[in-house]
């Protein structure tokens, strides 16, 4: 169920991309995408009831082992929130640029090369 | 109060919050970087909320003060400085342990859940909050930069947006 | 362990930190030291030809003895695409020494460079799923922001068309390594290989398979998804475009296909056939659009669609010659393609102008440029004595002894396609008479000279390379015996 509203999520950042024609909105649905990436991200490591993945001082390491979230997509995604976010400067920073060239954020009016 | 930028920026109780906040949001970033191998955080995190910091003083005290906080080549060289550190860690670890990466730094099993433990990860998360910290902050200020000139439509920020990294 | 394999990643990515930091104090550094680097590179890559094995990052153990962390893999399909990475990498850095010296900012330049170098380099030797990931997107990002590194109207709007779509595509692979790491608990290739091996893939792991194909067939521009690559390709400036189409649709698409195709999954027929069958279609597809194209690099950049079609094409028959030529071609493409896309940046900067109407009679003003043109066109077309021929004979062949006689004939006609069209470009560009304005024009600067000399080499030194027997010429028999190992076993 929690997986279907993920994918939905990706799903409603992958129908703004094609369909809007506003530059930041397009920029708006590529986050979108990527948010319900890494949050399927963490579904694939959660386990029910279990509790985060840090040692308290103590702590035995097979009961620990036992109960304990994945830790590795959490790295994961915290590597790939990196990745966006380098992805989104990049992208906003076209985006500023585009305007001052063209004076629009409208992609449609951005023809000078037909592909 | 003759400083030319005095004028720039929010209303004098913003200034006033954020000069009293500053210290604080950098001292908990640093805290954050420094226990990261214990508690939750680390480099990324920490690092953030030193941006953060600066970037709150950037957007209290308007761009000019906020250049001389924390200017924009030193930032890029801190920003080369962290990478470079954490690459000198991994290339220590050839040096003195035979592999790329190798912990060279061997801490006791008595010493775990203190904070001088855990072998080159603080030191990794040092420079990662190092590198997360400036480049954060030069993000926001190149582009707050390229935005003021769209706005005003002048030329004057062609200089400036080159300086783009 | 072989201390040379992370010094692929580590020494780029440290040089791409180094560089802005010491050339703001000494003008001239970045050239030097971008130069100094790619050479080591290059010379690290042909030292790595023969070398294999696994390295472990680290050497973290867990208390289990389980081995922990990042694997790098050097194998012999890594150390092809190694050698073919950083010897078209030193060209361009060569070329870029006088040609960029009309951009601004030489020294993001070489930054930016590296990290695309650095990239590719992880992309090759990575051997889990994650790492690949996080490098092809230093690359990507890289390579964004060369692509859009002129600021002009075009240039930022191939970028933004490319940066979209490229987000996409990573966007896909995440959700495959998501549904991989899902199904597998495990992250690293030859351990999901083993977990893989032996029995059917399951409905969520063929979904994987299915966004990895989108996805890396999106960084390789494939047909059904090369939109981008036709404008992204020709804004760049001249060495980039050089890497992007020699280099870096190879090491972040084709490569990995390949890799986990054959490697990982298991090549079954079905995924095959979806190869072969994006290969035939962009082959044909290619060529078509670029017949009728009058910008010299936009003609060259529908030309990589179409070679890289040859590429999948041949990958995708699955027989061992069938994967001796793609690996071939790809070697030979990266070569040719970097030439053409360099003597074509030495037009523009000597004419202002790459569009073939208003070009001519450049041969008797610009004889090295011409020569070197000559060749990568000869090359590419499949005419003998040049290394294009003897991937495409292999190809060929390889669709005739997998009885696919159709396909076989397809390829013959592009090739022929692709004579047309080249003749075209040495037609209007070097041989016609000149249509006036031409008088100013001069021969490239030394060093891209050299850059292009160094290129025509190779093109016709590659070719030497299938004097050791039609099935497995040297170097490429190493990297095909890596794909047609099947799935990896545990180190």
């Amino acid at each position: 169920m929690i997986y279907a509203l993920c994918l939905m999520l990706i799903a409603v950042g992958l129908y703004g991309v094609v369909v809007k024609k506003n530059v930041v909105k397009i920029v708006i649905s590529l986050a979108i995408m990527e948010y319900g990436i890494n949050l399927l991200l963490i579904l694939v490591g959660y386990r029910a009831g279990g509790h985060a993945p840090i040692m308290e001082p103590g702590a035995s390491p097979a009961e620990f082992a036992a109960g304990a979230v994945d830790p590795l997509p959490q790295a994961l995604v915290l590597t790939s929130i990196v990745i966006g976010l380098g992805v989104l400067a990049m992208m906003v920073a076209i985006c500023i640029r585009l305007y001052e060239r063209y004076g629009t954020f409208d992609i449609t009016e951005m023809r000078r090369l037909r592909g | 109060m003759n400083d030319p930028h005095a004028k720039e920026g929010m209303s004098l109780i913003v200034k006033t919050v954020t000069r009293w906040l500053k210290g604080f949001l950098l001292l908990y970033g640093a805290y954050i970087v420094l226990y990261g191998h214990l508690t939750p955080g680390g480099g990324f995190a920490g690092g953030v909320i030193v941006a953060c910091a600066f970037i709150l003083v950037f957007l209290a005290c308007g761009a000019g003060i906020g250049h001389r906080t924390l200017g924009r080549l030193a930032a890029s060289e801190l920003d080369s400085a962290g990478a470079l550190i954490f690459t000198a860690v991994g290339a220590l670890g050839i040096a003195l342990g035979g592999v790329f990466f190798r912990n060279f730094i061997r801490t006791p099993p008595e010493a775990h859940f203190r904070l001088l433990s855990s072998g080159v990860i603080p030191v990794c998360n040092i420079a990662i909050g190092l590198k997360v910290g400036t480049s954060l902050f030069m993000v926001l200020a190149i582009l707050s930069a390229v935005h003021v000139a769209v706005k005003g439509g002048r030329r004057r920020m062609v200089r400036r947006r080159e300086d783009k990294s | 362990m072989d201390n040379l394999t992370p010094m692929f990643v580590v020494i780029p990515l440290a040089a791409g930190f180094v560089i802005p930091m010491v050339s703001r104090r000494l003008r001239a550094a970045s050239d030097v030291f971008g130069v100094l680097v790619m050479s080591a590179l290059a010379v690290m890559a042909a030292a790595g030809a023969r070398r294999g094995g696994v390295y472990a990052v680290g050497d973290w153990v867990s208390p289990q003895g389980i081995p922990l962390g990042i694997e790098m893999r050097l194998d012999g399909l890594a150390a092809l695409l190694l050698i073919a990475v950083n010897a078209i990498g030193l060209a361009a850095v060569v070329f870029s020494v006088d040609y960029m010296r009309r951009y601004t900012s030489k020294l993001r330049y070489y930054s930016l460079f590296m990290f695309m170098v650095a990239g590719m380099n992880g992309v090759v030797l990575s051997g889990d799923f994650f790492n690949l990931f996080v490098f092809m997107e230093i690359a990507a990002i890289a390579s964004y922001a060369l692509v859009g590194f002129g600021c002009g109207h075009e240039e930022l709007e191939a970028s933004f068309k490319y940066l979209v779509l490229g987000s996409v595509a990573s966007a896909f692979i995440l959700i495959g390594v998501a549904i991989v790491y899902n199904m597998t608990g495990t992250l690293n290739m030859a351990h999901v290989a083993t977990r893989l091996a032996g029995q059917p893939l399951g409905r969520p792991m063929v979904l994987a398979l299915a966004l990895f194909l989108c996805g890396f067939g999106l960084k390789a521009a494939l047909v059904p998804f090369h939109a981008w690559l036709p404008d992204a390709h020709p804004s760049a400036p001249a060495p980039v475009s050089a890497m992007l189409s020699g280099v870096v649709i190879k090491a972040l698409g084709i490569y990995v296909m390949a890799r986990l195709l054959f490697n990982v999954f298991g090549a079954g027929a079905a995924a095959l056939a979806v190869l072969r069958g994006m290969g035939a279609l962009s082959m044909v597809a290619g060529v078509m659009l670029a017949i009728g194209q009058w910008d010299m690099k936009r003609l060259f950049a529908y030309h990589s669609i179409s070679q890289i079609g040859y590429v999948a094409l041949a990958l995708g028959l699955g027989t061992p010659l069938g994967i001796a030529g793609g690996l071939f071609h790809m070697l030979n493409h990266s070569i040719f393609k970097s030439l053409l896309f360099l003597t074509a940046g030495a037009v523009e900067y000597a004419t202002g102008t790459r569009d073939l109407k208003r070009l001519g009679g450049l041969r008797a003003r610009m004889p090295v440029t011409a020569g070197t043109s000559f060749v990568a066109s000869m090359s590419i077309a499949g005419i003998p004595p040049f290394n294009g021929f003897w991937s495409k004979l292999i190809i060929v062949l390889a669709c005739v002894q997998a009885g696919r006689h159709g396909l076989a004939l397809a390829a013959v006609a592009v090739s022929l396609l692709t004579l047309a069209s080249f003749l075209k470009v040495q037609r209007y560009a070097f041989f016609e008479a000149a249509k006036g304005g031409t008088e100013h024009v001069r021969e490239a600067p030394p060093l891209m000279a050299l850059a292009m000399v160094l290129l025509a080499l190779l093109c016709a030194g590659t070719s030497l390379l299938a004097l050791t027997g039609i099935a497995s010429p040297a170097l490429i028999d190493r990297a095909a015996q890596a794909l047609q190992a099947g799935v990896f076993g545990l180190p």
